[in-house]
């Protein structure tokens, strides 16, 4: 699904992704962990293909296509997906509307004829009452005035809807109540399939209770510096990532 | 001969065309010696200190329309309201087309400023409203001085129009360059409501200068909603000169729709003379190319408890330049006003330039006023959040611009006309997309 190799990014001049290797199949769970300034948003939005980062050596593979070169809506329409750590506000922009363009959008660029308005209601309807989303939310501006916890499922019901196979949670767990991080991550774990491949990127391990990864993996000064099982997680909420750090020097 | 010398000039030949034992002939005569006087605005007044009308005077517009001109009504249905029934006043380089026309004298007058000025039946209203409110400054004294056509609504109390009324004038090039200056005058009665749609539709390359004055009468009660739909050709300018006067819990909305001409100036003036009145004034601007905008607002709070709205939106590319000059006056007597104004604007060009001042007036001491500006560009960490979604580059500029000046179409209370703007704003940011936010 997506091989990632030796990929340098930086920003403004500042080299932050430092030779980072990736390597996430169709239908697996990677978790991406690591302190803060490792370099685990910037990951996320190279991936996803925000302009600012400068892809300076390396590739990014999706299902053997490389697409460093892509748009980041040509990213989308392939499958890739990112939940935003921060999610904009757009006032102006209704939830509905806003996903009704996205996808009739994508599938416009994948040759495929608008949605008919019913099945969207529908589309809409199925994904919200996974998210536990009330219906009046859909018609408020996107992200205007919601809570932390709204955006965060406001992003996985998004998800929902495009289904992509690649979906990036950039710190999807930060801003959530125990009760909003069940709904999300059981929201998550549905979307789940073999088909699809599913990257969590958190600096703590409470989300990995309830989203559980086959991989786990250390992001440190812009390198993978330790990959395991899900075990790993937990020592590292157990003992910080000093340890890491100390290894890495030794 | 310069064009200020010429219409001076033409006015002996305009008098032949009109009656000169009519009341008004000695409002003309007054006028267009004003006009002789004061002339056109220049950019030395600061009422005028961004527009400057100097390129467009340069042309040698005919003063008169020389001849009957037709249009086939499938030709020019797009720029007609055309999936609702409605009345039309309709007028081609300045005379009546009777055959685009659907007027009414059924219980109320929806018909020509020509009759109006000419036949006893409508002596009173024009004694007691015509030229009661339009300034007396050069620009509009022009407009007087030729007022011969335009539209002529009168509401009498206690109706409510059946159907919104459009007026349209076309101009269709048979000039080499036209001068157009219609004269509308709107009396709306107590207690009764009507909307109003207005287009100056150029149809041909030629140079078209349309000098529009409008004066629109609320009484008690009444609600007067005004559109005016501007996406006129590159070739077509418009000063438009617009008079409202509110009695007692009246409400008027205007909203101005400037997408696009050659130079476009909005004189839009309301004056508050009752109590509980209700001014709205919403405008949305979006021109690229060397097109020029400029809304000039008044809104005078003279009496006790009314409120002013005020919302502009404007988008500029390329080389467009934008003027946004708004001015609130709170009478000493006008305690307890709510007068509010806003004007936010995006910048997509470097080149793109909008001069925006706002001016408060307030002599009263308990009073709730506010305005804000704001000039920016496009938020880019929302862009890239809309293209990750799948939204192409190009969609999700416009989505964000749409959103921008969204909430002002909220106030357009003819849906079919709500729909009209929204493809008209699609159609301008270039994007096929089914907009309804």
């Amino acid at each position: 699904m997506l091989d990632i190799k030796n990929l340098h990014a930086s920003v403004e001049g500042k080299e932050i992704l430092k030779g980072l290797n990736l390597n996430v199949k169709a239908g697996e769970v990677h978790a991406i962990m690591g302190p803060n300034g490792a370099g685990k948003s910037t990951l996320a939005n190279v991936i996803a293909g925000k302009e600012e980062y400068e892809v300076t050596e390396g590739n990014i593979m999706l299902e053997g296509e490389d697409i460093e070169e892509l748009a980041p809506e040509e990213r989308a329409h392939k499958g890739v997906f990112m939940s935003f750590q921060y999610p904009v506000e757009i006032p102006g922009v209704t939830v509905t509307n806003f996903m009704k363009t996205a996808i009739n959008e994508t599938r416009k660029a994948q040759g495929l004829e608008e949605m008919p308005a019913k099945d969207m209601l529908k589309l809409i309807r199925e994904k919200s009452e996974l998210l536990e989303i009330d219906r009046k939310f859909l018609s408020r501006s996107l992200n205007e005035g919601f809570s932390g916890g709204e955006k965060k499922r406001n992003e996985i019901f998004q998800m929902a809807m495009m289904e992509p196979k690649l979906a990036i949670l950039d710190e999807t767990d930060s801003g959530l109540d125990i009760d909003a991080l069940r709904i999300v991550a059981n929201g998550v774990n549905k979307l789940k399939s073999d088909k699809n491949a599913v990257v969590v990127i958190t600096h703590y391990q409470r989300l990995l209770d309830y989203i559980i990864p086959d991989y786990v993996h250390v992001l440190y000064d812009g390198k993978i510096v330790k990959s395991g099982s899900k075990e790993l997680a937990l020592e590292l909420e157990e003992k910080g990532y000093d340890w890491i750090k100390e290894e890495i020097k030794a | 001969m310069d064009m200020k010398d010429k219409l001076v000039s033409s006015f002996l030949a305009f008098e032949n065309t009109v009656n000169v034992d009519a009341p008004v002939h000695d409002i003309r005569s007054q006028a267009i010696k004003i006009f002789e006087e004061k002339g056109f605005p220049s950019k030395k007044e600061e009422a005028w200190k961004y527009t400057s009308l100097k390129s467009i005077l340069k042309h040698d517009y005919s003063v008169f329309p020389k001849e009957e001109n037709a249009l086939d009504f499938k030709d020019v249905k797009r720029y007609f309201l055309h999936d609702i029934d409605t009345y039309k006043i309709v007028f081609i380089d300045g005379r009546y087309s009777s055959h685009l026309s659907a007027t009414t004298h059924d219980k109320m007058d929806v018909c020509l400023m020509s009759s109006a000025l000419n036949y006893d039946k409508y002596k009173v209203v024009i004694d007691n409203y015509f030229n009661k409110i339009a300034k007396q400054d050069g620009i509009t004294s022009l407009n007087t001085a030729f007022s011969k056509e335009g539209a002529y609504i009168y509401i009498p109390k206690n109706r409510l129009a059946d159907k919104p009324i459009q007026i349209i004038h076309f101009s269709t090039g048979k000039e080499s360059a036209q001068m157009l200056q219609p004269r509308n005058l709107v009396v709306v009665e107590e207690n009764s409501q009507v909307q109003i749609i207005e287009r100056h539709q150029s149809l041909t390359e030629n140079p078209v200068l349309t000098n529009s004055v409008t004066e629109i009468f609320a009484d008690k009660r009444a609600i007067v909603d005004y559109y005016k739909i501007q996406n006129d050709n590159q070739n077509a300018s418009l000063i438009d000169n617009t008079f409202i006067e509110q009695q007692t819990q009246s409400t008027v909305s205007v909203h101005t729709f400037a997408f696009g001409g050659n130079l476009t100036r909005n004189n839009l003036n309301f004056y508050q003379k009752g109590e509980h009145v209700n001014s709205i004034l919403n405008g949305v601007t979006i021109i690229e190319g060397k097109q020029h905008v400029d809304h000039n607002t008044l809104v005078h709070h003279t009496e006790p408890n009314c409120e002013s709205h005020q919302d502009y939106k404007g988008i500029f590319d390329e080389n467009a330049t934008g003027v946004f000059n708004g001015k609130i006056i709170v009478n000493k007597e006008a305690q307890k006003t709510n007068a509010f104004q806003s004007n936010n604007n995006i910048l997509l060009s470097d080149k793109a330039t909008i001069n925006s001042k706002p001016q408060l007036e307030i002599f009263a001491d308990d009073v709730r006023c506010s305005h804000g500006c704001t000039i920016g560009q496009l938020d880019e960490s929302a862009l890239f959040y809309l293209r990750s979604r799948g939204i192409g580059q190009k969609e999700a500029r416009a989505l964000l611009m749409y959103a921008f000046a969204n909430n002002v179409l909220e106030t357009v209370r003819i849906p079919e006309l709500k729909n009209r703007i929204n493809k008209l704003i699609a159609n301008k940011l270039g994007v096929n997309l089914g907009f309804d936010l």
